[in-house]
C-alpha cells in the first residue's frame, strides 16, 4: 500500500515539475496562435536558443543561474521581433499550409545552425549549489532543483494570470483575441500587440527552455524532437487560452510522467492515444472557444 | 426556343471542355522521356533514379489530398510506412513476389488511410494538424516497441524479393529502375483520371468552397475520405516499391521527417497541377545527394532556407515561377 502512495507522489511530483516547463513553453504559442491565427511549428526555437544561451553562459563562461537564465530570455526576445516584422507577419491570414512551410523552414535552419554553433551533444546543465541535492518535504525527500521548478512555474503562471486579467496589456490581448476587427475599431493597435505579445510568447518559452534544461535536454534538434508535445499542449489546452495550456500540460506532465513508470514499454503510445480522442471529443479543445 | 438552344449549347461546350482538359498535350510526355533518357546517361545513377521514382509517386499521393482536396497533412508517412513494413515483412516471411506484394502494401496502406481519415478528417484547421501529425507518430511509435516483429530501431531485414516478372534484381539497379518507372506510369495515369473525372473536379470545388459545395448537395466528407484513401494506397505501393528496391525497412518511414520532407519537395515543385512532384522530388533528392555528400547539417540549413524564401517569394513553386516567366515573356512579345 504504502509502495503505491509513493509511486504515485513520485509521480504526481516529476509530472509537476515537467508541467511547469511544458506550460511556460508552449503559452505563447496558444496566445500567438490565437491572436494571429499562425500555425507556429518553430516556436520550440526560441526554447532551444533561450537554453542554448543560458546554458553555454553557466559552463563556458561561469556567469551565475539568474543572469544566464535572464541573458536567455531577453536574447530569444530580441531575436523574435525581427522574425516577426519580416516573415511571420506576411504571412498572417495566409493559408496553414505556407504558414507550416515557413515554420518549419525555420526549425531546420536552427537544427543545423545549433549543431553549428554548439555542437551535436546535449548541452550539460548543472543547477546552482543552493538548488541542487535534495530537500526534504514532510517525510521524503525531492530533488531540490524540481521542487524550485514546480513553484517557480506556479508563481509565474499566477503573475500570468494576474497580469492578462489585470492590466491593460492584458485586457487588450483578450480584446484582440476575441474580435481582432472590432479591437482595431475600437483602436487597440493591433499590429503592435502582436509584436508584443509575440516577443512576450518567445521570451516565456526561452524561460521555459532555459529552466527546463534538465528535464528536456538542450540539444540541436529540441525544436523538432519536442515539437509534437508542445503542440499537444496547445491544441488540447485551447488555442488563445492563458488557462487551458496550463491544465493540458498537467494533464500531459503527470500522464507522461504515470505511463513512462508504469508502461515503460508502450513509450509515449498511450499519450497519442490520448489526444486523439480528447481532440476528437472536443475539436477546440478542452478550454478553447466553441 | 432560344433559351432552349443556349443550354444545348452551353451544355455541349462545357463537354467539350471536359474532354479537352483530359486529352493529352504534348508536354506531359517530358518527364517519361526525361526518366527514360536518364536510364541510358547516368548508369551509374540508377539505385538513386529508383529511389526518386519511387518517391515521386509518394509526392504525386501527396499532391491529390493536398493541391487538390485541401487536406494539409503531417503524417503522410502513415500510409508510406505501412506500404513499406508490409511489403517487407512479406518479403521477410516467404513470400517475396514483387508485384502482388505491391498490392497487399497498397490494400493495408489503403485500410490505414480509411481508418485514420474516417476519424481525423471530421475536424480541420490546426486540429487536422495535429491529428495527423498523432496518428503518424502512434504508428511510429508501435512499430518502434514491436521490435520482433518489425526490427524495431535496427530496421527489417533479412527480406528475399523474387524476380519481377522474370527479370532479377541486378546489382546495378536497372530493373529496379524500369519497375519503379512502369508502376509509377501506372498510378499516374490512375491519379490523372481521378482529377480529371468530375469527382476530382468535385475535391478542387471542396477546396475553393466547401459551404457552397454542401449547399449543392455535394458529400463532401465521403469525397474527402474517397481521395484520402485513394491517396494513401498510392502512397504505400511508393512505401512498398522502396523497401522492395532496397530489401530493407528501416523506422524513418514513418518518421515526421518522412512526411515533412515529401511536403517540402511537392512544395517546390507547385501544389496541385500533378506534375509538382516529377519537378520538385528529383530536385530535392540530387541536391541532398550531393549536399548531403559533404555535409547532413548544412543540408538542413539550406533547405530550411529555401523553404522560407519560396514561401516568401515564390508560394507556388516552380510551378508558379513558371507561370510568371511565361506571362513576362508574352507581355515582352
Amino acid at each position: 500500500m504504502s509502495e503505491i502512495v509513493a509511486a504515485s507522489v513520485s509521480i504526481l511530483f516529476h509530472g509537476l515539475a515537467f508541467a511547469m516547463v511544458l506550460y511556460l513553453v508552449s503559452v505563447g504559442l496558444s496566445v500567438t496562435m490565437g491572436l494571429m491565427g499562425f500555425v507556429n511549428l518553430a516556436h520550440g526555437v526560441f526554447a532551444a536558443l533561450g537554453g542554448y544561451i543560458a546554458t553555454s553562459l553557466m559552463t563556458q563562461m561561469g556567469v551565475g543561474f539568474a543572469p544566464a537564465v535572464a541573458a536567455g530570455v531577453v536574447t530569444a526576445m530580441v531575436v523574435s521581433v525581427p522574425l516577426e516584422r519580416l516573415l511571420y507577419r506576411r504571412l498572417y491570414g495566409a493559408d496553414e499550409l505556407a504558414q507550416v512551410l515557413l515554420t518549419v523552414g525555420l526549425v531546420f535552419m536552427s537544427v543545423a545552425a545549433g549543431k553549428f554553433l554548439w555542437g551535436p551533444l546535449a548541452q550539460p546543465f548543472h543547477p546552482p549549489a543552493a538548488l541542487s541535492g535534495q530537500i526534504e518535504l514532510g517525510t521524503r525527500e525531492f530533488p531540490t532543483y524540481r521542487s524550485f521548478l514546480i513553484v517557480a512555474g506556479a508563481v509565474l503562471v499566477t503573475a500570468l494570470w494576474l497580469g492578462l486579467e489585470r492590466t491593460r496589456f492584458g485586457a487588450q490581448i483578450r480584446a484582440a483575441v476575441d474580435n481582432r476587427r472590432m479591437a482595431q475599431s475600437v483602436g487597440i493597435n493591433t499590429s503592435g500587440l502582436f509584436t508584443a505579445a509575440f516577443a512576450l510568447g518567445s521570451g516565456l518559452a526561452a524561460l521555459g527552455g532555459a529552466l527546463g534544461a534538465e528535464i528536456l535536454a538542450i540539444e540541436p534538434a529540441y525544436a523538432l524532437e519536442h515539437l509534437i508535445y508542445f503542440l499537444i499542449v496547445v491544441s488540447v489546452g485551447g488555442l488563445g487560452s492563458i488557462r487551458g495550456p496550463f491544465f493540458a500540460a498537467l494533464l500531459l506532465g503527470v500522464a507522461d510522467t504515470g505511463f513512462k513508470y508504469l508502461l515503460p514499454e508502450f513509450g509515449a503510445f498511450f499519450i497519442y492515444a490520448l489526444t486523439l480522442v480528447v481532440l476528437l471529443w472536443r475539436p477546440r479543445g478542452l478550454f478553447g472557444y466553441a | 426556343m432560344t433559351a432552349e438552344a443556349a443550354t444545348h449549347v452551353t451544355a455541349a461546350s462545357v463537354v467539350d471542355a471536359f474532354a479537352r482538359r483530359h486529352r493529352f498535350h504534348w508536354a506531359e510526355a517530358l518527364p517519361w522521356i526525361v526518366a527514360i533518357g536518364a536510364f541510358f546517361v547516368f548508369p551509374d545513377y540508377l539505385a538513386l533514379g529508383a529511389q526518386i521514382l519511387a518517391t515521386i509517386l509518394f509526392g504525386l499521393s501527396l499532391d491529390l489530398i493536398l493541391g487538390y482536396a485541401g487536406i494539409v497533412t503531417l503524417g503522410h508517412a502513415a500510409c508510406f510506412g505501412t506500404g513499406a513494413y508490409v511489403a517487407g515483412l512479406l518479403a521477410a516471411h516467404g513470400w517475396g513476389e514483387p508485384v502482388s506484394g505491391l498490392l497487399i502494401a497498397a490494400l493495408a496502406a489503403a485500410l490505414v488511410g480509411f481508418v485514420s481519415g474516417a476519424v481525423v478528417l471530421r475536424t480541420q484547421g490546426l486540429t487536422l494538424l495535429m491529428l495527423t501529425l498523432v496518428v503518424a507518430t502512434m504508428l511510429y511509435e508501435a512499430a518502434n516497441k514491436a521490435n520482433t516483429i518489425t526490427g524495431g530501431a535496427d530496421g527489417l531485414s533479412g527480406m528475399d524479393v523474387w524476380p519481377v516478372l522474370g527479370f532479377h534484381f541486378d546489382l546495378y539497379g536497372q530493373t529496379a529502375y524500369w519497375y519503379c518507372l512502369v508502376t509509377l506510369f501506372l498510378c499516374w495515369l490512375i491519379a490523372r483520371c481521378i482529377v480529371h473525372s468530375p469527382f476530382g473536379r468535385s475535391l478542387t470545388g471542396i477546396r475553393e468552397n466547401e459551404r457552397r459545395m454542401h449547399a449543392i448537395g455535394s458529400p463532401v466528407f465521403w469525397r474527402r475520405l474517397t481521395i484520402y484513401t485513394i491517396a494513401a494506397a498510392l502512397a504505400g505501393i511508393s512505401g512498398a516499391l522502396i523497401s522492395q528496391t532496397t530489401q530493407f525497412v528501416g523506422l524513418g518511414v514513418l518518421s515526421f521527417d518522412r512526411s515533412g520532407a515529401i511536403l517540402i519537395m511537392l512544395i517546390l515543385g507547385g501544389v496541385g497541377w500533378l506534375y509538382g512532384a516529377f519537378i520538385g522530388v528529383p530536385l530535392y533528392m540530387i541536391m541532398q545527394d550531393r549536399f548531403a555528400a559533404v555535409d547532413p547539417v548544412y543540408w538542413y540549413f539550406w533547405i530550411g532556407l529555401i523553404l522560407v524564401l519560396v514561401v516568401v517569394f515564390a508560394p507556388s513553386g516552380a510551378y508558379g515561377l513558371g507561370d510568371r516567366l511565361a506571362r513576362a515573356l508574352r507581355r515582352r512579345a
